[in-house]
């Protein structure tokens, strides 16, 4: 979910062959048949509205080039959703020369109903029957050849997570492109079916409904009672209960955050250790080649220290967090996080997919915000972007992680205080929560007005995540994406920082001119001059804030090595720190206006400056009154 | 047989859908996610707060809010539907 659409292929100069399109329903395994055909890495999800977007990219089979478009997954093509609207516009005006219609295999009869749409204009199509492996489980048996017969196009079994059924999807696609299959537009099936009559949409769609149901009666058997089904049901018992529903979802979420803190712990300490070993070994370096000074500092100091500070405390956190989070949502469990929380959510003036969209905040505010389009109505889904950023993303949960171990839990090693950083982190969450939720509140009754809206969502099976296949990939999809973000953003700011702070006017240097400016508006909410500097040259990426603090810090002369959370405290400590400093500049972390991707992102999905301006001045004027109240109080009681 | 609401159904009954009366934009969502007229549903079972409510509708899970299903006019069939 986290990866962003992959919407440019890699080869739009030289000619396609053929050009395919994947059209579906939601969560019928469409991006992994895609992604199969492709050899792309597009995120699947188990839940609806994964893909939000139209992806390419383009495979070579017999000699021939394809061109795959992969459509976002629509339950009709009667276009008045977003994504709806761009899947019929494609398959209207686009040239396709074969249409893979993917299909749940389990729920044949009401995935049908977009097919016959489909195939009510477009006759040169394949129906791909995913999940086959699945279905068969369940005791599901589906004759092809009847099928076929019925809707006039060759059909095909597939498991996506086998590899080998792709080929002859490959070579099915293949032969109707090329001719050697001809489709034929089974006209029986659409009598006085236009399925473009607006004011018949109703009645079309039930004729449809009604011509699946026939199909579908001649063409599945079954032969138990599915297993798969009665343990499903089991577990929706535990998991959306009364009872134990609510229990779960907390824990869930904190044995995720406990799980991220400790298991980081111990790659950031190793990875800390080994850059500080380097770091020693580039100065005995850049001394035997007799660098200039400026050069040695500029690099060393500025460069070096902030991207290896970056990767040494971000990496590990989100390389852990990411993977599991993929587990648990390839599990299908968080359509059933917003089916529980929608009552609650709604009392709040927000629609229970706001909770997804939030849990989906906790790993990129970005990603959080785009997912806003499952919101179906317009005040409720500008209250999930405008509220997003209130969650703080993985770029800020490091820095709230390193700033509990430093002034709250203790050295963070060990069971004990390892349960009390999750804790920490944990009602750190909750309060964020909680906040969202009373400014959804407020919103909605402010510049977000109107009735509450619909819960429609489908509840997918529960399906076992390719656990060992999801960790290792995620983990290199993270490793890949911190590093580019670290040489692409942290080592341009260490730089400015490190220069910044060696450019002298006067006998005062351009960062003790920056940060004595905003040293009194800092001071007055408990943080100071440096922090909010910091927060500022954070724009780009959050990640970079905490190496900010430390550059500027250390360039002040105070020279103190900090490979580990002891001495960075050392170093905060000598700096004036105490234990409001670090309250107030955990609020800041997770109050303040969002990092530059999410506002583009807010930008690119509203058209409208004002939105965006909107959504930085909510969190940043709250955040600000926020941390003068509790500095102040604070002050009185320490 | 006496026809009533989608919400006023037991967890478990099932029942068939007669029509659906919601306004158009709502009623295509709902009909798009295979709950047509004359189709079977069953409710299986409600959020932690008592709604929304899980339906079981050809093999799918669909969840609805009750004062949308107050729209949706159901009326009971005796035999127990399959899974």
């Amino acid at each position: 979910m986290f990866s962003r659409n992959i919407t440019s292929d890699s080869n739009t100069i030289s000619d396609f062959d053929y050009k395919i399109t994947l059209a579906g329903n939601p969560n019928v395994g469409k991006s992994t048949i895609f992604n199969q055909l492709t050899g792309l890495k597009q995120h699947t999800g188990n839940w609806t509205g994964k893909t939000v977007e139209c992806s390419s990219g383009s495979y070579i089979y017999n000699d021939k080039k394809f061109k795959v478009t992969d459509l976002p997954g629509t339950y009709s093509i009667n276009a008045f959703s977003e994504e709806e609207r761009l899947a019929k516009e494609f398959l209207l005006k686009e040239e396709t020369d074969c249409i893979v219609i993917v299909a749940d295999s389990n729920i044949l009869e009401r995935n049908l109903v977009l097919a016959l749409q489909i195939l009510s204009f477009k006759s040169k199509a394949v129906l791909c029957l995913n999940l086959s492996d699945e279905a068969d489980k369940n005791g599901i048996h589906i004759d092809v050849d009847e099928l076929s017969l019925n809707l006039g196009i060759p059909v095909v079994c597939t498991s996506a997570v086998k590899r080998n059924s792709l080929k002859q999807l490959k070579e099915t696609v293949f032969d109707v492109c090329s001719g050697k299959i001809k489709c034929f537009r089974v006209n029986r099936n659409f009598e006085n079916i236009n399925i473009f009559d607006e004011d018949n949409r109703e009645n079309n769609t039930f004729a449809l409904a009604n011509l699946s149901k026939e199909i579908c009666s001649k063409v599945i058997s079954k032969n138990k009672k599915s297993q798969v089904v009665s343990r499903n049901r089991k577990l929706d018992k535990i998991l959306t209960s009364k009872i134990t529903g609510i229990p779960i979802m907390l824990l869930l979420f904190g044995l995720l955050f406990w799980i991220t803190a400790v298991g980081a712990n111990y790659p950031s300490e190793w990875l800390s250790s080994l850059f500080a070993l380097l770091k020693e070994n580039l100065y005995t370096l850049f001394e035997y080649f007799k660098m200039p000074e400026f050069f040695t500092g500029l690099i060393i100091d500025g460069v070096y220290t902030t991207l290896t500070w970056v990767v040494s405390v971000m990496l590990p956190p989100m390389a852990i967090f990411f993977p599991l989070f993929s587990i648990i949502e390839d599990s299908g469990y968080l359509p059933r996080i917003a089916f529980n929380l929608d009552r609650f959510f709604s009392k709040f003036g927000a629609h229970g997919k706001q909770s997804l969209t939030m849990a989906m905040g906790i790993g990129c505010n970005a990603c959080g915000v785009t997912g806003c389009r499952i919101i179906e109505s317009p005040q409720e889904k500008k209250i999930a972007f405008l509220t997003n950023n209130f969650m703080p993303c993985n770029g800020r949960i490091p820095m709230l992680i390193a700033l509990i171990i430093m002034f709250f839990a203790g050295s963070g090693f060990g069971f004990l205080s390892s349960l009390k950083i999750a804790a920490i982190l944990l009602s750190i969450i909750v309060m964020c929560v909680i906040m969202t939720l009373a400014v959804s509140k407020i919103l909605s009754m402010t510049v977000a007005k109107g009735e509450s809206s619909s819960f429609v969502l489908e509840l997918p099976p529960y399906r076992k995540p390719q656990i060992i296949k999801t960790i290792i990939r995620s983990i290199l999809d993270r490793t890949v994406f911190v590093l580019a973000r670290a040489i692409a953003v942290a080592a341009p700011a260490g730089a400015i920082i490190w220069l910044v702070a060696n450019i002298y006017i006067g006998d005062k240097s351009v960062l003790a001119y920056c940060t004595e400016f905003f040293d009194p508006f800092g001071r007055l909410i408990g943080v100071d001059g440096v922090i909010i500097m910091a927060f500022i040259l954070g724009f780009p990426a959050n990640e970079t804030v905490i190496p900010i603090i430390i550059m500027s810090y250390m360039s002040g002369g105070t020279l103190v090595e900090y490979s580990s959370y002891e001495q960075l405290l050392n170093l905060f400590t000598l700096n004036g720190w105490n234990v409001i400093t670090a309250v107030c500049t955990a609020i800041l972390c997770v109050l303040h206006y969002p990092c530059s991707t999410t506002c583009i992102t807010i930008y690119k999905e509203t058209k409208s400056i004002k939105q965006t301006l909107l959504a930085m001045a909510i969190p940043t004027l709250i955040g600000i009154v926020l941390c003068f109240i509790t500095a102040n109080a604070m002050r009185i009681f320490i | 047989m006496e026809n009533y609401t989608l919400d006023k159904v037991q967890l478990s009954e099932c029942v068939i859908i007669k029509s659906i009366e919601c306004e158009k934009e709502l009623a295509d969502r709902i009909i798009n996610l295979g709950l047509v007229k004359n189709s079977v549903v069953k409710p299986l079972f409600k959020s932690p707060f008592g709604d929304p409510t899980a339906f079981l509708v050809k093999n799918t899970i669909v969840a609805l809010r009750n004062k949308d299903c107050k729209n949706i006019i159901v009326s009971p069939i005796s035999d127990n539907m399959e899974e």
